[in-house]
């Protein structure tokens, strides 16, 4: 399947490093992802002010800036704008299963914190999150269902969020010991 | 702008030029060839005073001792001029047509393919047409709402009927005959083209375009415009063009002369279209086109805009003579070159008068196997005092076997003046595709995105109508360039 495909199916990847486009406003590139994914579940397109309305909603959800949805995308961000944005773009296209790798990582507590509740307000019985994280701190706040450790592309520990309190305390070597 | 979207798509996948019909339609043409009998005979068929002989003469007589210019970055073929022909026009029930009856109805349903009704009822209101197909202009619209203000647009043809004073007076004043090789053979042989002039402290309350056609085989289309703006006055005028879809090529070499008087502006924009040739680079239209524009007077502003996507070869440079003091010249464009298509093209801002400024932003975008270059001159001669300048000369590539250049040349003579030249190469990253992509977005949509991004502070320029309808051919223009 191509990542379009994927997406269009319902899988949102997050990225650790949010790509800047000059030039494509950020309005323009939603309403573009907004309405081909609608296409392809073979619905209208969203009229301008549906989706300018829709874009308040999410915007007000996850407490983004208003003036960085008239900016190109991503284009001379900060890095937590930039990881705030990426959350922004999830809740805008409702995901059954998003992928967020590592959002975390370089976010101050504050930026962290907006991020972490925009994660938790879009939670619903109808989907899942997958979080990559290399520690508790996010996890503090997002708080997991499940805790799987990947090592070496094979998850090779399962548990519940206990695990990833025994993980910040013991450290990983442990379980590489395991396996190796 | 959801239905747009749509039809974008639509085009995308279909991506083929889709102005490549031909008319089926009887034509009068002259016998391939040039020489003086020939340009006689077409002074003869346009019934033209003895002025105009004389001055298409020289043009040919000077044309003959010139060699076609080399120093363009472009790989011309021998051009055959005689195996052109010179004059061909889609007969009509009488010469001239004064009502819409008259017009052939084949000539209507072409424009109206084309998107151009020349029906008035029909027309987006606010937008004034001349249609030229081949060597003629089949016809003016709203010629008489504009008469009511003074203003006067019609075929060149017309004008040297109607105007000679006028033609008389301009004609070759900001392009002269001897100006270059392509220059002085269209001055021999053009045969219509547009005339505007709009009298002193009017503001034209409509866009003013011309729309060419090229359809006959085997011919070339030499066509002139001459505007002229009076003191106060103000116009916005737009051409568009197309050709049918051939294995030859095709030559247009046009003139375009703009005068600009005291307080007044003219905005020129230009969607040109032709027939790039196929995907081997095989036919297309050459593209050699002389465009300048002399800012006369005080506080006078010229506005060039232009969308560059279609033609197998352009050579083009629309310039400005910044003589009044205070004077302005922009210079806005857009070139798209994909599979063997070349462009050589920029501008020339000549700062004579003083406090002149200019502004220069090109946007290149080359794809396929296809070679664009800037080439753009700024000169400031010794009494410009305080002249500013400032050139942003962008390109973007899309793959790897084509070419992107810049020839910028500053020439300054005056010590108080500022010329500023920023450039930038880049290129659509595969990450920024494959961003868009986890988005839903296609990679066809993507570039689309990430070009008319690219290329937005151009296309902001143009009038909102043509504004939508470039940012598709963008699209198409680049369609099967990345993957």
């Amino acid at each position: 399947m191509s990542p379009e495909e994927r997406a269009s199916e319902g899988i949102f990847l997050g990225f650790q490093y949010p790509i800047e486009i000059p030039g494509v406003s950020m309005v323009n590139f939603m309403k573009t992802a907004v309405n081909e994914q609608r296409k392809h579940k073979g619905l209208e397109p969203l009229s301008s002010s549906d989706f300018l309305k829709l874009m308040r909603e999410k915007k007000e959800l996850v407490e983004l800036d208003a003036d960085l949805v008239s900016r190109s995308v991503n284009e001379g961000f900060s890095g937590g704008e930039k990881k705030r944005n990426e959350i922004f773009q999830m809740a805008m296209l409702e995901p059954k299963l998003s992928i967020l790798d590592e959002t975390d990582s370089g976010l101050d507590i504050d930026a962290l914190k907006v991020v972490a509740n925009g994660v938790n307000k879009l939670k619903s019985p109808d989907n899942a999150s997958i979080v990559i994280t290399h520690y508790q701190r996010l996890l503090d706040y997002i708080v997991p269902d499940f805790v799987h450790v990947l090592y070496n592309g094979k998850i090779i520990k399962s548990g519940g969020k206990e695990l990833a309190l025994e993980l910040e305390e013991k450290g990983y070597d442990w379980l590489k010991k395991g396996v190796e | 702008m959801e239905k747009d979207q749509d039809k974008i798509l639509k085009e995308v996948t279909q991506g083929e030029y889709k102005y490549g019909f031909v008319t089926d339609i009887e034509n009068e043409a002259i016998p391939k060839g040039l020489n003086e009998d020939v340009v006689r005979l077409i002074s003869q068929k346009k019934n033209e005073p003895e002025f105009m002989l004389e001055f298409r003469l020289k043009a040919f007589r000077y044309w003959q001792t010139l060699k076609m210019p080399e120093w363009a970055h472009l790989i011309i073929p021998k051009i055959n001029y005689q195996d052109i022909i010179y004059y061909s026009v889609p007969k009509q029930k009488a010469s001239g047509p004064k009502s819409m009856d008259d017009v052939d109805p084949e000539l209507k349903a072409t424009f109206d393919k084309l998107g151009i009704p020349l029906d008035e009822q029909k027309m987006l209101s606010g937008i004034a047409v001349d249609a030229v197909m081949d060597s003629v202009s089949v016809k003016t619209t709203f010629k008489e709402n504009l008469a009511e203000l003074g203003i006067i647009f019609c075929s060149f043809s017309e004008a040297v009927q109607e105007h000679p004073d006028l033609i008389k007076k301009y004609m070759g004043s900001v392009v002269p005959y001897t100006d270059n090789y392509f220059a002085a053979l269209n001055s021999a042989v053009f045969s219509d083209g547009s005339f505007c002039y709009i009298p002193k402290g009017v503001r034209c309350p409509m866009e003013l375009s011309t729309y060419f056609r090229i359809n006959a085989a085997n011919t070339g289309q030499f066509e002139r415009t001459l505007i002229i703006a009076e003191d106060d006055s103000y116009v916005s005028y737009l051409e568009g063009c197309t050709a049918p879809q051939r294995d030859e090529n095709q030559l247009h070499a046009a003139i375009v002369e703009i005068i600009v008087n005291k307080n007044a502006e003219v905005k020129y924009s230009t969607v040109q279209n032709w027939y790039p040739g196929d995907k081997n680079g095989k036919g297309g239209i050459y593209n050699f086109v002389t465009k300048r524009a002399k800012c006369v007077g005080e506080n006078s502003k010229i506005s060039w805009t232009q969308v560059e996507t279609g033609s197998a070869i352009t050579w083009k440079y629309p310039s400005c003579l910044l003589l009044g003091d205070n004077s302005v010249g922009e210079f806005y464009s857009v070139a798209v070159t994909n599979n063997h298509q070349q462009a050589d093209t920029g501008t020339k801002m000549i700062h004579i008068g003083k406090n002149t400024k200019s502004l220069i932003i090109s946007k290149g975008i080359s794809a396929g196997f296809s070679q664009n270059s800037y080439r753009g001159l700024v000169k400031v001669v010794k009494n410009a005092t305080n002249a500013r300048n400032f050139s942003q000369c962008d390109s973007l590539l899309l793959g790897d076997k084509c070419g992107a250049h810049t020839f910028p040349y500053i020439e300054v003579d005056n010590k108080d003046s500022i010329v500023e030249h920023e450039a930038t190469t880049s290129k659509i990253g595969e990450d920024q595709i494959f961003y868009c992509n986890q988005r839903g977005i296609k990679t066809e949509d993507a570039i689309g995105l990430i070009v008319n991004g690219y290329a937005k502070e151009v296309l902001n320029k143009l009038p909102m109508e043509f504004a939508v309808e470039a940012q598709k051919l963008l699209q198409i223009s680049l369609e099967g360039s990345v993957g």
